[in-house]
């Protein structure tokens, strides 16, 4: 058996087949959860940052400055690392589940919410971004129709932002994707980490008793694959949106 | 948040303060070649993006795409153990330092391009019908107007190729965060969480922050003079 085919026969064994799949399952699912909630601590952070601007109100958006810049001019894996020692993973959480031991459900927490609040400081600038571009006329006509400030953004001002900004929040999506590989760094739980993991082993199912180069190709460009087919379908979605939106 | 305030674990993070300057060294070294790459593979690709032969569009397209749709990890990965295992290993910091300019690159030449086809179609024609060459008339006519448009989104990748120097830790660098974490897991000088994050992370943050702001108060500046322009224009017409 030459190398080459070794290294396509660990992708035929099935359970590294299935060992791979859930990888990117993982994945997919910690990015969807991450971006969901990230959205929801930007829109908070974005408006506190914007219109919390005089009397005490203002602390908070000092608060929400604070925290956007930080989490934004830092790196991910400090986060995760810092995530790693400071944050205790929630009891109902430290049991097996999910095919992970009780240990990786524990990193998994830990990651995923270094994950969120990295995420969440970019998606605070992308809704501010869009919330500056809404003319002040839009506020001021709501007013003068008697409308409070709360039904002014719900109403007027945020489905304007929304339109906005999708193409730019769907290619944040992508981002986050591409940092969920990050978490290889402290569990094998996504697919960056498992192809790594898999790599790591392919002496053991290549069937030659060693790693070769080939192996290395056919791994990551197992992963490459995955990777580029997830992304390349979003950035099609973010360019359609794009258009449609003009 | 323990040790966090004790005057001794601030002295064993002082006392390790030569291993943080390497990793801070290797980081500032990685970033400044892995820009200057970036900035080179940019201006190639994205001149490719502009230009109308069919073929090196489609090359600018094949980089742009599949770099920009797949993590810098598994291309650093992917690199390091390619070469690795086939004998050409190159070591980890060259390794990181192709990496990440790659990556980057990508982002750089779409920068480059969307600079470049903002300028209007008579600059290119005025230098054409002047007698300039196609590299001549990159130089001295479309690249320094493209400037002052492409500079802030080119400042925000330079920031984001800062913190990705930290992907680095994955084929074990000794990077500044590398370093970091060895030293608050390391059987000698361990414990000290709290003061070693602060530092590093104030070490990134006085480094990105500056430059963010830079690239966010240029861009407004930049919108408000265009809106200007606009105005008198408007103003002249009427």
């Amino acid at each position: 058996m030459s190398a080459l085919e070794g290294s396509f026969h660990i992708l035929s064994i099935p359970a590294v087949l299935i060992y791979l799949f859930r990888g990117v399952a993982f994945t997919v699912v910690i990015s969807a959860f991450a971006v969901v909630i990230a959205v929801l601590i930007g829109l908070v952070m974005a408006l506190c940052r914007n219109y919390c601007t005089s009397g005490s109100r203002r602390i908070l958006g000092i608060l929400a400055t604070f925290y956007i810049e930080v989490f934004r001019n830092t790196p991910l894996l400090l986060w995760i690392f810092i995530c790693l020692v400071f944050v205790p993973a929630p009891a109902f959480l430290q049991r097996k589940m999910l095919g992970l031991s009780s240990v990786e459900t524990g990193l998994l927490f830990k990651g995923t919410l270094a994950l969120i609040l990295f995420e969440s400081s970019v998606i605070a600038e992308i809704i501010r971004g869009g919330l500056n571009a809404i003319s002040k006329g839009q506020f001021e006509a709501g007013y003068s129709q008697g409308f409070g400030p709360f039904r002014v953004m719900t109403l007027i001002v945020m489905p304007q932002v929304y339109q906005n900004i999708i193409p730019t929040l769907l290619g944040q999506v992508i981002s986050t994707i591409k940092d969920s590989s990050y978490l290889a760094n402290i569990a094998v739980i996504e697919l960056m980490a498992r192809t790594k993991q898999v790599l790591a082993n392919a002496n053991r199912y290549n069937g030659l008793g060693r790693i070769n180069v080939s192996d290395v190709f056919v791994m990551f460009g197992f992963a490459f694959a995955i990777y580029f087919v997830i992304d390349f379908i979003l950035s099609i979605l973010v360019r359609r949106t794009a258009k449609s939106g003009r | 948040m323990s040790g966090l305030f004790s005057a001794y674990s601030w002295s064993k993070v002082w006392g390790a303060r030569a291993g943080f300057l390497m990793g801070l060294g290797n980081t500032v070294l990685t970033a400044v070649f892995g820009i200057l790459l970036a900035l080179v593979l940019g201006l190639v690709f994205g001149l490719m993006g502009t230009s109308n032969k069919r073929i090196l569009k489609a090359v600018n397209r094949v980089y742009v795409e599949f770099i920009q749709n797949t993590p810098v990890l598994l291309q650093l990965c992917f690199i390091y153990y390619a070469l690795a295992f086939s004998g050409h290993s190159i070591g980890i910091i060259p390794a990181g330092i192709t990496a990440l300019g790659i990556y980057t690159g990508a982002y750089m030449s779409e920068v480059f391009r969307a600079g470049i086809q903002s300028i209007p179609k008579g600059q290119f024609e005025a230098a054409r019908s002047q007698g300039f060459t196609y590299f001549e008339e990159m130089y001295y006519i479309i690249l320094p107007q493209t400037m002052k448009i492409i500079l802030p989104p080119m400042v925000n990748q330079v920031v984001n190729l800062i913190k990705n120097t930290s992907c680095l830790y994955i084929i074990g660098g000794s990077d500044l965060i590398s370093i970091t974490y060895s030293f608050v897991t390391g059987e000698k000088t361990g414990g000290a969480y709290g003061p070693a994050y602060i530092l590093c992370g104030a070490v990134f943050f006085v480094i990105c922050y500056p430059l963010s702001k830079l690239a966010s108060t240029w861009e407004l500046r930049l919108k408000r003079r265009e809106a200007a322009t606009v105005k008198t224009a408007a103003a002249k017409a009427a």
